[in-house]
């Protein structure tokens, strides 16, 4: 296939930035769109341009790190993937192909395809965990029985990988999603109820601060997550929320 | 310097508790006034920062990637391991210790073993308090899966992501304690040398990925946690970024490094599918259960099937040929890694592969889905001679168990696993060798610790499916804020340690040096056109079949294309600034003596075992040939160029279990 790429690029934080094309030929349907970029990258090494930064590491869908707005999409046309996982199949021959970084006022551009998501650690350093020490003097595993049907609500919460397509897809940058599917993890299992008062208050606090917008029920991040994660968490955050704030 | 690997007095059972009891401790006020370094935030960097902060110490910890979240322990798929016997089926840490030394080839150390064996059971304690949802039965209680070469369900497991699971809980813990100021986290930063003072770890240079600025940090120890090196490999199941970087500086300022060529080739991954490939991926073990691995028995088929007449649902059962059932029907599709893998390549060389370039078997699931799918059918009390439903069936109790992998699978090949038999083929994945640790996990450099799998101590030649994750939280959480007390305690009264001293100044020269040549170097030639000849001598010399020929070029190829990286590299954009190119120059440039290293281990080693495998080795049915001569751990001494590191021998001792041949049969 040949190819029309526009890319963002943006020298650091403080620059402008602007789309630039690169053409790219042979590009084979069986590539990840990561290693089409990879040849284009390699390509303008031998040129002696700077190659695109983007970011990356395990390519195979699970630790979150790429993000890229592919065509108008955080992670492409396909779906229930990540950038790394999307293959260039999805692609027609002379396709003119769109990339831009998440773009959100809590993710500041690095450089290039490269966004600063530190505002997802904030929020989990404010209450993303179960206050237990890990020195394993814990009651056995098994003297708390769950129920199978929370427990694996609470694991497809916990699917989440923290990449930020539903920040970069939502109209409003809400993180509406990803705090949701933390608290919806702990609020479904025994050891998290202890809590979960402080928990929800304090993290959905940080979400504020950092500049996430809000909620209006488009549903949009449900669409584009690359695990699916569902909508649901976000009511149920909204009803530990509110019970929370009652408590107060 | 002789080797003393520590390991406490006593009878087996005791030794933990034993040393436990007798080493020195810090009190909790004296651990406010020390630091301590943690590089690397997966399941052992990033639960040892947790705890040592727990604990009271001031901890700094870094990571390259952009958050600690995203350290490469999130991709371990199938489970871990701990000899819980929640299943009543006969396991104890007896057995799971006998398991793990077996597996491991007889090449691992037993005192080392037996603790990780004693501590299992309380990882899964810790991380169903922290909130990691395991898979459970419908009666609320956890449900265990088997691996390969054991014959118990002791695995643990979270659907297909139990390594992402358990990273979650373990940074959930970081986060909590970065939260209370006792971890200071530096994410996007990488180590770039360690730094001895009058004999100690005492700091380590790194790099700001983000504005490319050295950065000197003092500590009074320094722990590792940076995995493993397979990326030597260029493809293999690891992440882009995973390197040797930390381990080989630490090898450089001192610290053995033991049995490098102990591999972990994975039979289950996805084939390579053209030159532009990046990685490999994995399909965990766990589909073993329940899949089963076959080629057509007539080559006729297999041509067939190559030229794309024949569909492999189209071979009926008495064509096909099981070959693990059939070499090996006690343990089956379980047998362990390294022994499917040779398996699967012995199929393969004799021209049974099933895809274009003859590097393909099948791992197929339509016997489980026709069993599972029988078994709902009568629970529910359907017709179980209906085709059609009993299929959809069993499609849903597969997709329940195995749903993210066949996902993964489709989205890469773009076929669909439901319908048609995976194809499957070796590829690197895990790196048994490492760093030496003594009982302690300290290397030879006071100070220095070394836990997960950037250590070499727990899987000798071989590891077993769902052991690494038992490692690494083992390591972090239970073994090393204990060992690691009984060092600092002569540390109480030190003092922070200055960064202005000459250890530093030297230690970042040589790192700026490092990188002004890369920078300036002007070369022509791209650091992945380096690292993929690399990889490419690695795997057709040191891989899944070695001979000293072989090995012996191997060396000499790898110098002269580390003395031709050194001359025509070329590093686009400038050492101040966010600049991957020279992120990765740095990387490879350190597998380039790493490489060097593991062959010459290899070829030292006149024997095989395990992932090592010398073609001159093996018994006349093809199996591993071990060798009672070289009943040791290989830790080799840096003196320069790689090629002249000098040996040290650790002997291991069995006094627990005998040494015998390694039997799946």
């Amino acid at each position: 296939m040949n190819l029309t790429l526009k890319i963002w690029r943006q020298k650091n934080a403080n620059d402008k930035g602007k789309m630039v094309d690169y053409p790219i030929s042979d590009v084979s349907p069986d590539m990840s769109f990561l290693e089409m970029l990879d040849v284009l990258n390699e390509s303008l090494v031998e040129k002696g341009e700077e190659p695109v930064a983007f970011d990356h590491d395990c390519r195979e869908g699970i630790c979150g790190m790429c993000s890229l707005y592919i065509n108008g999409e955080a992670h492409g046309p396909d779906r229930g993937v990540t950038t790394c996982q999307l293959h260039m199949r999805m692609f027609n021959d002379g396709d003119t192909i769109y990339i831009e970084p998440f773009r959100a006022k809590a993710f500041p551009v690095i450089k290039d395809l490269i966004v600063d998501r530190g505002a997802f650690d904030r929020i989990q350093h404010a209450g993303g965990f179960i206050s237990v020490n890990t020195s394993g003097n814990t009651i056995d595993a098994n003297a708390i029985p769950i129920n199978k049907e929370d427990a694996d609500t609470a694991f497809e919460a916990a699917t989440c990988i923290g990449c930020g397509a539903c920040v970069a897809t939502c109209k409003n940058s809400s993180a509406m999603l990803f705090v949701g599917a933390k608290v919806s993890q702990f609020a479904l299992l025994p050891q998290g109820k202890v809590e979960a008062t402080d928990r929800v208050l304090n993290m959905v606090k940080q979400m504020d601060e950092e500049g996430f917008g809000n909620c209006t029920n488009t549903g949009a991040c449900e669409v584009e997550c690359p695990k699916g994660i569902s909508l649901e968490h976000i009511a149920r955050m909204n009803r530990e929320y509110l019970t929370a704030s009652l408590k107060g | 310097m002789a080797l003393d690997s520590k390991i406490p007095k006593g009878p087996l059972a005791d030794k933990w508790t034993n040393h436990k009891n007798n080493i020195d401790l810090v009190n909790p006020a004296n651990k406010r006034n020390i630091d301590v370094i943690v590089v690397g935030t997966g399941l052992a960097g990033g639960s040892a920062a947790a705890t040592l902060a727990e604990l009271g110490y001031n901890v700094k910890a870094f990571c390259f990637q952009d958050s600690p979240r995203r350290a490469h322990s999130i991709a371990a798929q199938g489970g871990i391991n701990a000899a819980k016997n929640y299943q009543g089926d006969g396991d104890s840490t007896y057995r799971l210790f006998y398991d793990t030394v077996k597996g491991g080839d007889y090449r691992s150390r037993e005192a080392n073993v037996y603790r990780l064996a004693e501590v299992s059971a309380n990882i899964i304690d810790q991380c169903v308090a922290q909130g990691v949802p395991f898979a459970r039965e419908y009666g609320g209680l956890l449900d265990n899966r088997s691996f390969g070469g054991v014959l118990v369900s002791r695995t643990f497991y979270a659907a297909g992501q139990t390594g992402q699971q358990l990273l979650l809980g373990a940074y959930s813990a970081m986060n909590r304690q970065i939260g209370r100021g006792k971890i200071k986290m530096y994410n996007r930063h990488e180590m770039l040398d360690v730094v001895i003072v009058d004999g100690k770890a005492r700091g380590v240079i790194v790099r700001n990925l983000v504005t490319g600025e050295i950065e000197r940090h003092s500590a009074h120890a320094v722990v590792l946690g940076t995995g493993g090196y397979g990326n030597v490999f260029f493809l293999s199941t690891n992440a882009m970024g995973s390197n040797v970087t930390a381990a080989w500086k630490a090898h450089k300022r001192g610290a053995y490094f033991a049995n490098p060529c102990y591999t972990q080739i994975h039979p289950t991954c996805i084939p390579v599918s053209g030159d532009h490939q990046s990685k490999l991926t994995l399909m965990s073990e766990s589909l073993r259960n329940d899949g089963r691995i076959w080629v057509p028995k007539k080559k006729e088929d297999v041509m067939a099937i190559r030229e794309g007449r024949l569909k492999p649902t189209q071979i009926t059962e008495e064509n096909r040929d099981y070959y693990l059932e059939r070499r090996y029907p006690a343990f089956g599709n379980l047998v362990p890694r390294d022994v499917a893998s040779r398996a699967a390549k012995e199929r393969c060389d004799a021209g049974f592969g099933v895809n274009a370039t003859g590097e393909a078997v099948y791992l197929d699931f339509a016997s489980a889905i026709k069993r599972y799918g029988k078994e709902q059918a009568h629970i529910k009390g359907l017709n179980e001679n209906d085709e059609a439903l009993v299929k959809q069936l069993g499609q849903e109790v597969v997709k329940n168990k195995y749903g993210n992998l066949f996902q993964m699978y489709e989205k890469i090949v773009d076929q669909n696993p439901y319908e048609t038999p995976m194809m499957i083929y070796p590829a690197v994945h895990y790196t048994m060798g490492g760093v030496w640790v003594d009982y302690n996990l300290m290397t030879t450099v006071p100070g220095l610790y070394c836990i997960g799998e950037a250590n070499f101590s727990d899987h000798g030649a071989n590891r077993l499916g769902a052991s690494a994750l038992m490692q690494g939280l083992a390591d972090g959480y239970f073994v090393l804020p204990y060992t690691i007390g009984d060092y600092l305690a002569d540390d109480i009264r030190t003092g922070e340690i200055p960064t202005d001293t000459k250890e530093f100044d030297e230690a970042e020269k040589q790192v700026k040096d490092n990188i002004t040549h890369l920078i300036n170097n002007n070369g022509s030639k791209s650091v992945d056109h380096f690292h993929k000849r690399l990889g490419k001598i690695m795997w057709n010399k040191c891989g899944m079949a070695r001979n000293a020929k072989d090995l012996e070029s191997a060396i000499t190829e790898i110098a002269e294309l580390r003395a031709e990286f050194w001359k025509d590299v070329k590093v686009p954009g400038t050492d101040l600034e966010y600049n991957e190119e020279l992120a990765k120059a740095l990387r490879v440039s350190d597998f380039l003596e790493l490489g060097e290293l593991f062959a010459k281990d290899a070829l030292l080693r006149e024997e095989s075992a395990g992932g090592h495998f010398r073609e001159e080795y093996q018994t006349q049915e093809g199996e591993a040939l071990r060798k009672p001569e070289f009943q040791y751990v290989a830790a080799w001494e840096y003196k320069g160029e790689p090629k002249d590191a000098v040996l040290h021998k650790e002997d291991l001792v069995y006094e627990n279990i005998k040494v015998k041949e390694r039997s799946y049969k």
